[in-house]
């Protein structure tokens, strides 16, 4: 701003700023700040769907009941357990095809292309897709399974309390790794050239340079991805509502809390358990930020 | 060498396989009429339109797919507007508290849709939006919005700064600097963060699902999650599979054109560290 009037422009410019701001905040206050003041609000009551005008305070007795239905804490570990293998999967598998991608072979194209199909279709469509090829009776994963003689007979694949979450698990796999791949690929590519021509000068093995000189590299990057995923992954509902449906062996704890607040109308039980998501996240960011050392910044 | 050109090369088959194979399949499905659905052959020997017939005649599909263009088109329209604003101040203004505003943006992106579920309930209610495309307008700006702020904040901090400071030296104030100078230049980044945007809100399921009741009020996905046939059980997959392509299509067409538009719009909005 050298060379400028700054002090009264300046004012003028950070004025103009909040006011530019401030429907923004406005919207976002309305849309998200509130409703989550109002769901805490809730969890301490015992309103209803159809009573949300008229209730009763009734202290922490909502979470007293939360922490003593196994069916929550089954919900707690489905959840936990397709946060980590999904997301676990999705990276390994992510950061092979992005390392393919990068590499300036024939047929990227392609395969770009083709790994951007799965993230461009609707959660929902991916579910009924691929419920339809679990199907136990007319689904081709048993057709192809016994075909090859790997099954002896067809199995249930969504019914099946072993099974169904696995599915679940393999659905979202097939739906978020082009994601992963995308954003580690964009890493990939802002490495430094000459890097890698001076490790291939010296001879140094690939898996060494791709351990030693990519991964700590990229890592920044990488943290930030898996932390989004989480997060994504955390509150998963749409993957397990239509594959599975309320099955307790796949419910995760959004479609609990969603189960208690809209099916059951019980909004006060429900918002308790929507409250504890939202802390379960919280942990999460915190110790991904602390632990992980991710950076999350665009204040530069 | 040959050998691990070999195994590149079936490995790249097997991803494209493992990637394209279940959409392949859900449009050999949407076109097997009939008890030809219950047979698993490649192809169908007797190739049919009918489900698609079924979706449009049997279904209110083309209301819902209204729905969902009415729906997004709006939220994204909206976000793209507050967020011009937002983005400029955030971008190109220092001011205390910045750092902290961004935080809370990107905190927002991240919720739990669930925990905003009951009090959102309670405001739809109230604003008298239930079962109508309003509701969900209202309620798609949560993740909508603070995406689009904070794609075009990393965009706007990127417009060379002479630009703004040669406005400022003809007299133009920062409105006129956001409209005039900075919106013409922003052609392709408003495209890409809108397109991302409208996907999200296409997508969308559980405020789609819990903020409608009747068939005619639904959007794309919570119709093809909960459609029905004549028998409460039976599913009609071949109409499901219809109506999946019939909307994946042109998504995939669109992601396809944009590519390299949208993955420097999504790693913009995900990893900058």
């Amino acid at each position: 701003m050298s060379g400028l009037p700054h002090s009264s422009l300046e004012r003028q410019r950070r004025r103009a700023a909040w006011l530019f701001l401030l429907p923004m905040l406005i919207v976002l206050a309305g849309v998200a700040g509130w409703p989550l003041v109002r769901t805490v609000f809730f969890s301490f009551t015992d309103a209803t769907l159809a009573t949300l005008d008229s209730f009763q305070g009734v202290g922490v007795d909502n979470y007293l009941w939360l922490v003593r239905d196994p069916v929550w804490w089954r919900a707690v570990w489905n959840t936990l357990v397709f946060t980590v293998v999904s997301v676990g999967i999705e990276t390994a598998l992510g950061l092979g095809i992005a390392l393919i991608l990068n590499a300036h072979l024939p047929g990227r194209g392609l395969l770009r292309a083709a790994v951007l199909i799965p993230w461009a279709i609707p959660t929902v469509v991916s579910a009924q897709m691929w419920g339809w090829m679990f199907h136990d009776l007319y689904g081709v994963v048993n057709a192809i399974l016994m075909g090859l003689g790997l099954i002896a007979e067809p199995r249930a694949w969504t019914a099946d309390p072993d099974l169904a979450l696995p599915v679940v698990i393999a659905v979202d796999v097939w739906k978020s790794t082009p994601f992963m791949a995308l954003l580690i690929l964009a890493a990939l590519q802002m490495l430094p050239r000459d890097l890698y021509e001076a490790a291939r000068v010296d001879g140094v093995h690939p898996v060494k340079v791709f351990v030693r000189i990519t991964l700590p590299l990229i890592r920044p990057a990488l943290m930030v991805a898996v932390l989004f995923r989480t997060l994504d992954a955390l509150r998963v509902f749409d993957l397990m509502y239509v594959l599975t449906g309320n099955s307790r062996s796949t419910m995760s704890m959004s479609v609990y809390a969603r189960q208690y607040l809209i099916d059951f109308q019980d909004v006060g039980y429900g918002s308790a358990a929507a409250t504890l998501l939202v802390l379960v996240l919280a942990v999460a960011t915190v110790l991904a930020v602390t632990l992980g050392r991710v950076r999350v910044d665009a204040g530069r | 060498m040959g050998l691990r050109r070999i195994v590149f090369a079936l490995m790249v088959l097997g991803i494209v396989a493992w990637a394209v194979f279940p959409f392949a399949w859900a449009i050999v499905t949407s076109l097997k009429a009939g008890s030809a659905l219950f047979t698993v052959e490649a192809w169908p020997s007797h190739p049919s339109l009918a489900n698609y017939a079924a979706i449009f005649n049997e279904q209110p599909f083309g209301r819902n797919i209204l729905n969902s263009l009415m729906a997004a088109s709006a939220v994204v329209a909206l976000s793209l507007g507050l967020a011009v604003l937002a983005a400029y101040a955030l971008g190109r203004v220092r001011f205390r508290g910045r750092g902290l505003l961004l935080f809370v943006v990107l905190g927002v992106s991240m919720f739990p849709q669930v925990a905003v579920l009951s009090g959102l309930f309670e405001l739809v209610r109230w604003l008298g939006l239930y079962n109508r495309i309003g509701s969900l307008v209202l309620s798609y700006l949560i993740f909508t919005l603070p995406f689009t702020v904070w794609v075009l904040t990393t965009f706007m901090r990127e417009l060379p700064k002479e630009l703004e400071e040669a406005a400022m030296v003809d007299g133009a104030g920062p409105f006129v600097i956001v409209t005039r100078v900075f919106l013409p230049l922003m052609g392709p980044a408003l495209a890409a963060t809108g397109l991302l945007a409208f996907i999200a809100a296409w997508n969308e399921f559980l405020f789609a699902l819990t903020f409608t009741l009747t068939d005619d009020a639904r959007t794309v996905p919570v119709a093809i999650a909960l459609m029905s046939g004549a028998s409460q059980y039976e599913l009609p997959w071949g109409q499901i599979m219809a109506a999946s392509v019939v909307v994946t299509v042109p998504l995939i067409g669109l992601v396809l054109l944009f590519q390299r538009r949208i993955v420097s719009g999504l790693t913009a909005g995900a990893v900058k560290g």
